[in-house]
């Protein structure tokens, strides 16, 4: 539905977008990922056609950004960062005149407001004006004015942003009830939202594409191996911190056991697996009967929060390709 | 052309939902109102004096009062062009709802022309007052339409030409009180101009006094439609309009 490629954006002295490529499939709900300043919101106005790419190409549904811009429009729905409404039009009105805009004309026309003002729970605001209106409905408001012409694709530029956390959830859920019918790109700085709401994530940073891949083996890239952490104490106060290490490398499906720090009488390891393999029940009974004490034995998985920061972060910017390459070979 | 319609629908909405349309009405109203006033007072005074004189120079209601008056609002136009035009774009600009436009399958052109057709209904809307004024002298005198008609044509055609400068410069800001202050500028000198040519004979002093908008509407004031002064005021009108369509493309590429 949506294919990018080397899509660049220069301004007079940065480099905004640096020639990024993907793609997204139709019906996908896909999660823009990235600090502030990585070049999320400029990409989605490139693909949007608000602003031409200074070099690369983009189309969105077959058609390209820069040859065939109103072919493009009529196919998407923006919501940008903040939601571009009219304070002194009435809810109603408003989605009227941006349904007019988009095409749409007489009963169709009110079919669609009608249809938008319920599929976002703005139907009790019709009549006020959107001057008058909390942030949330405003924000509401403007998802409804991007989906009012049934677009194919859906971009969304931080949705959820200033929202409180109800509002944040029922957005959500409005976004994911979207799903089926467009295909959605969601800008975000916050990863709990698209681990929840997205199954497919491109991560970007100063304008690079770091990562584009399925939430799921994003994780499981990350996780793979899994890694758990064991804090293990000695009964009378002593431990052999060398015995204990020794013990627990020859559990079966150990890959890894790294010493995390020890004092009187406790140690925590990090103990890796090999890939598939599940060890900390067999951790755990090792322990025991070497007349241990088990403290605490907890999954140090990353959340996708990690990954995003070993990504984008600045000091493993220059390394984020073996830094994923490293966690892919344990 | 459709969408420019609809734009300008919405424009005329925003101008008539807030206070900025019946602002200017009102204002406009009283202004014109004074102004026909006085020439109303004066023409009654100086048609007394000559009778009781005894002198019969010929009145003439089209002469001494509309022509004045005519001239008169061409001047005051000056003044409410910039009110009505710096909201235009530098408001959209603000709110991020350029976005919105800009993003709707609409050509640059259609949301151009129907902001301006809208700033052309609002001045519309204001000479109607002056209409209402100049039927009196229809009830109770004898005047001749065809040159206030003419007179009319052109006020129309300096507010477009007027307007288009406005729109163009409020596309440069997201300020309105720059759009509006830097139109009002440009309106005033456009104005001044025309002065030059009472001292200066020289080629650039003509030039300089050729671009015053307010030197080309003295034929039509005075019932005269010379195509010289109709294509200035469309040459205006088209240069206003195209650079605001190149500027609008320039806030894309440079944003």
């Amino acid at each position: 539905m949506i294919k990018v490629q080397a899509l660049t954006k220069k301004y007079a002295r940065t480099v905004a977008v640096d020639q990024i490529s993907f793609e997204v499939a139709k019906g996908q709900i896909v999660g823009f990922l990235g600090p502030n300043g990585a070049g999320k919101t400029t990409t989605m106005r490139m693909l949007t056609c608000f602003l031409p790419p200074s070099a690369g190409t983009a189309t969105v549904a077959g058609f390209d950004v820069l040859e065939q811009p109103l072919e493009v429009k009529r196919r998407i729905g923006y919501l940008p960062e903040t939601p571009p409404i009219y304070p002194e039009m009435e809810t109603a009105e408003y989605l009227k005149f941006v349904g007019k805009l988009k095409g749409l004309s007489g009963t169709d026309l009110q079919k669609r407001v009608d249809y938008a003002c319920d599929r976002c729970a703005v139907a009790d605001v019709k009549k006020k004006l959107l001057g008058k209106l909390s942030k949330g409905y405003r924000q509401r408001v403007g998802l409804a004015q991007a989906i009012i012409h049934n677009p194919d694709v859906l971009i969304l530029d931080e949705p959820t942003a200033g929202l409180d956390p109800k509002q944040i959830n029922e957005t959500r859920d409005l976004i994911k009830g979207l799903a089926g019918d467009h295909t959605i790109i969601l800008s975000t700085h916050i990863l709990p939202e698209v681990e929840q709401t997205c199954e497919q994530v491109i991560i970007i940073n100063k304008g690079k594409l770091v990562a584009t891949d399925s939430v799921r083996n994003l994780q499981a890239r990350a996780r793979g191996a899994e890694s758990v952490l064991v804090e293990i104490a000695g009964r009378n106060g002593n431990l052999e911190a060398g015995i204990v290490q020794h013990k627990l490398e020859q559990v079966a499906g150990v890959s890894r056991v790294l010493s995390k720090g020890k004092d009187n009488g406790r140690a925590v390891f990090e103990v890796e697996s090999q890939k598939g393999r599940f060890v900390r029940g067999d951790l755990a009974r090792v322990v025991v009967e070497c007349g241990w004490d088990l403290n605490e034995l907890r999954p140090a998985a990353m959340s996708l929060e990690e990954i995003f920061l070993q990504l984008t972060g600045s000091e493993a910017s220059a390394g984020t390709e073996q830094a994923v390459g490293k966690r892919e070979q344990q | 052309m459709r969408n420019a319609w609809i734009i300008c629908r919405k424009e005329l909405g925003s101008y008539f939902v807030s206070p900025v349309a019946y602002l200017l009405l009102t204002m406009f109203g009283v202004i014109f109102g004074f102004f026909f006033w006085n020439a109303l007072g004066y023409f009654v005074i100086e048609g007394m004096q000559m009778q009781m004189r005894g002198q019969t120079f010929p009145m003439n209601v089209n002469e001494q009062i509309i022509r004045p008056l005519l001239s008169n609002v061409s001047v005051v136009g000056l003044f409410f062009i910039p009110m009505i035009t710096m909201r235009l774009f530098a408001e959209e600009k603000r709110t991020g709802t350029i976005e919105l436009l800009a993003t709707s399958p609409v050509r640059d052109l259609e949301i151009i022309l129907g902001k301006w057709t809208a700033a052309m209904v609002l001045y519309s809307c204001l000479l109607l007052f002056t209409a209402l004024n100049f039927g009196f002298l229809f009830k109770y005198g004898n005047p001749d339409w065809k040159p206030l008609a003419v007179g009319y044509l052109g006020l129309l055609l300096q507010a477009g030409a007027l307007l288009a400068i406005g729109t163009f410069i409020s596309t440069l800001t997201r300020n309105q009180i720059i759009a509006g202050a830097a139109t009002f500028g440009v309106c005033l000198l456009l104005w001044v101009l025309g002065w030059v040519s009472g001292y200066e004979t020289a080629t650039w002093a003509r030039v300089l006094a050729y671009m015053s908008v307010i030197t080309h509407f003295e034929s039509f004031g005075r019932g005269v439609l010379d195509s010289k002064d109709a294509v200035f005021y469309l040459t205006v009108i088209f240069l206003g309009l195209f650079f605001t369509a190149r500027s609008m493309e320039s806030l894309r590429w440079r944003s």
